[in-house]
């Protein structure tokens, strides 16, 4: 393993933000994966971490395949992290609204150029995602569908959806749209966490880019199988938004398998208790979101169904 | 009158209410949409609202059409001293046009679009961030600037600058608008969480002179000033390779040689100069750092460059 500074920044007022990346194997740049790049993102931290982990081993045990190189690099924007801030502390900008990148533009534009670079020319590329909704959703690989993209491959990663998103003009300035760009063929995995722990999830998630490894000839350690990975566009996938405001109450939960006319949920007032609108399933199918705050706007997404 | 444009019930005995002051006089058939506060943190157009919104009151007789004044898009960001959308994280201008059958504010986003479209001219007002002050400009694609640009001039602002379209940039109040046909002007001015009131004016004196030139306004309006057009001008970035504290030494509005000293980043902790800043370009400094602190990368000025004879003539 060879530990490495990818990107630095100088600080006024704080020790400089060192990027750090660690790599695996030699040869061809194969793999990379990416972890936190917003400061509340610890659990895509923790699975990069427990992944370098699997990673240390597998290279003692010299099961990674010859002419291959992995990068992990488990957290760009410790800085936020560190603070308590979702993003770049001092104008709130999104690192990940921020690729390509520019060496010469505004320090997250810096960020992300000199992370870039470090990222370019890989085979594959693995961002450990999250999600600007607030919610638990059912853990997935999914790709953007770029024109160019073979969703097929997610079937490699053994989980229980690959899903496809549409970009919309947002997305050209992510990670995961600028690898593919400059022809890496780029994965987002979601786990059910982000600002939390939890380990039977990044658990999955590491087994998942094992899987993926395992299936490409990366590393000739042996994986067990994965779910039969089924293949969905996102915009297939129905949306139940709020009839009312007030205080939500989840009734069910993610990876459910419910029927037409199922209760999900109610939101009750949240001075007298009273059931303001009882949410049910329009259709049978597969609980994929779940909101998960207990105060809810009207006509707030709160469950999203993967139709049987 | 004051009309609700559209709302949302928030969740604890409480509605998000998008609100706008229609003013009709005359029969007239145009009508102008002034609107402001996308981003909380912005705060130059409260005041120009209010100028308008006093002036045509008090002088009613003069006007002949319908001026919509939309003060607060995201009521809550200024309520919060938020930029984008409190509680969502997300940035308000990079969800238009919404959508019906959406989230919230997707809905919000959408019903704002709708009452909007059908202006004759929108003219949405921005500040700068909390980080930079800007000269009074209108900022303009390049695929709308033969359209817009006649009307630009008639706002007296400073500067009309006229970019190339990123892609991101396809989700803005502006982009949307005028897509649909609606002709509408992007103002920056000032600098964020502030009201520089001279700039207000100036702006207010440029709203006069628009109603007054596209048949609206029969009472009197002041010329506008000629602003100068970014058309075959190149934007210099001045951007800090250094962290610490920025101080200037160069005015807004300065016409400065390339090389020239502007400012310096200093280092407060070693009591030395980290950096001495130079204009990177001849021109003139339409936007200046207003907020200190710096990292590497940090914008510190932008200067218009003089027009291609002019920079030839400097050698460059």
């Amino acid at each position: 393993m060879k530990k490495e500074i990818i990107y630095s920044l100088k600080s006024p007022y704080r020790e400089s933000l060192d990027v750090t990346g660690f790599s695996f194997g030699g040869g061809k740049k194969s793999l990379a994966v990416v972890g936190a790049m917003r400061g509340n993102e610890v659990q895509q931290m923790y699975v990069c971490s427990q992944l370098i982990q699997e990673l240390k081993k597998l290279e003692r045990r010299g099961e990674i395949a010859k002419d291959r190189e992995i990068l992990v690099i488990p957290c760009v924007n410790y800085y936020s992290m560190n603070i308590g801030k979702r993003f770049w502390a001092m104008d709130n900008t999104d690192i990940n609204r921020m690729f390509p990148g520019y060496g010469l533009g505004e320090t997250t534009q810096r960020i992300a150029d000199g992370v870039f670079s470090g990222l370019r020319g890989y085979e594959y590329g693995i961002q450990l995602a999250s999600f600007y909704q607030q919610g638990n959703f059912l853990p997935h690989v999914k790709m953007m569908d770029t024109g160019f993209t073979d969703s097929e491959l997610m079937r490699k990663f053994g989980m229980q959806f690959g899903i496809v998103r549409t970009p919309r003009p947002y997305d050209t300035t992510t990670l995961n749209y600028n690898w593919q760009v400059w022809e890496t063929k780029a994965f987002s995995i979601y786990t059910n966490a982000t600002d939390t722990i939890d380990v039977k999830s990044a658990q999955s998630a590491v087994e998942a880019i094992m899987r993926f490894m395992a299936e490409e000839g990366i590393i000739t350690h042996k994986v067990h199988a994965g779910y039969n990975t089924e293949i969905i566009y996102e915009s297939s996938i129905e949306q139940i938004h709020s009839e009312a405001a007030g205080i939500f109450v989840s009734m069910t939960e993610t990876g459910s398998f419910v029927e037409e006319n199922d209760i999900l949920g109610k939101i009750v007032n949240p001075l007298d208790g009273e059931t303001e609108s009882v949410i049910k399933a329009d259709f049978a199918g597969i609980v994929y979101f779940e909101y998960n705050t207990p105060l809810i706007n009207e006509n707030t997404v709160c469950f999203k169904i993967i139709k049987d | 009158m004051v009309k609700t444009v559209t709302e949302a019930a928030l969740a604890v005995n409480e509605k998000l209410i998008i609100r706008k002051n229609r003013i009709k006089n005359g029969s007239g058939k145009k009508r102008l949409s002034i609107v402001t506060g996308i981003h909380g943190d912005e705060l130059e157009g409260q005041y120009l609202a209010y100028m308008v919104g006093n002036y045509l009151t008090e002088n009613i007789e003069y006007l002949d059409g319908t001026v919509d004044i939309y003060p607060a898009l995201n009521p809550m960001g200024i309520d919060s001293i938020t930029r984008g959308i409190p509680q969502f994280d997300l940035d308000m201008n990079r969800i238009f046009p919404g959508s019906k059958d959406g989230t919230m504010m997707e809905k919000i986003c959408a019903a704002i679009i709708d009452d909007i479209d059908g202006s004759d001219i929108c003219v949405d007002v921005h500040a700068s961030n909390i980080f930079l002050k800007e000269l009074p400009q209108i900022r303009i694609s390049v695929p709308t600037a033969e359209t817009l640009i006649p009307y630009a001039k008639m706002l007296n602002v400073d500067l009309i600058w006229v970019h190339e379209s990123a892609t991101v940039l396809e989700s803005t109040l502006a982009h949307s608008l005028n897509t649909r046909g609606t002709k509408t002007l992007v103002v920056e001015m000032g600098v964020g969480m502030r009201i520089t009131k001279e700039y207000g004016v100036q702006l207010f004196n440029g709203i006069l002179n628009l109603m007054k030139k596209t048949g609206m306004w029969k009472g009197e309006a002041e010329e506008a000033r000629e602003p100068v057009i970014s058309l075959n001008r190149e934007v210099g970035f001045v951007n800090s390779d250094a962290a610490g504290i920025f101080v200037p030494c160069a005015e807004f509005g300065d016409h400065v040689k390339k090389g020239d000293h502007i400012g310096d980043v200093l280092d407060p902790l070693t009591g030395r100069v980290a950096a001495e800043i130079s204009a990177v370009c001849d021109g003139m400094i339409f936007t200046l750092r207003e907020y200190p602190i710096v990292y590497g990368g940090s914008l510190l000025a932008r200067i218009l460059m003089p027009s291609g004879a002019e920079k030839g003539a400097d050698g460059e």
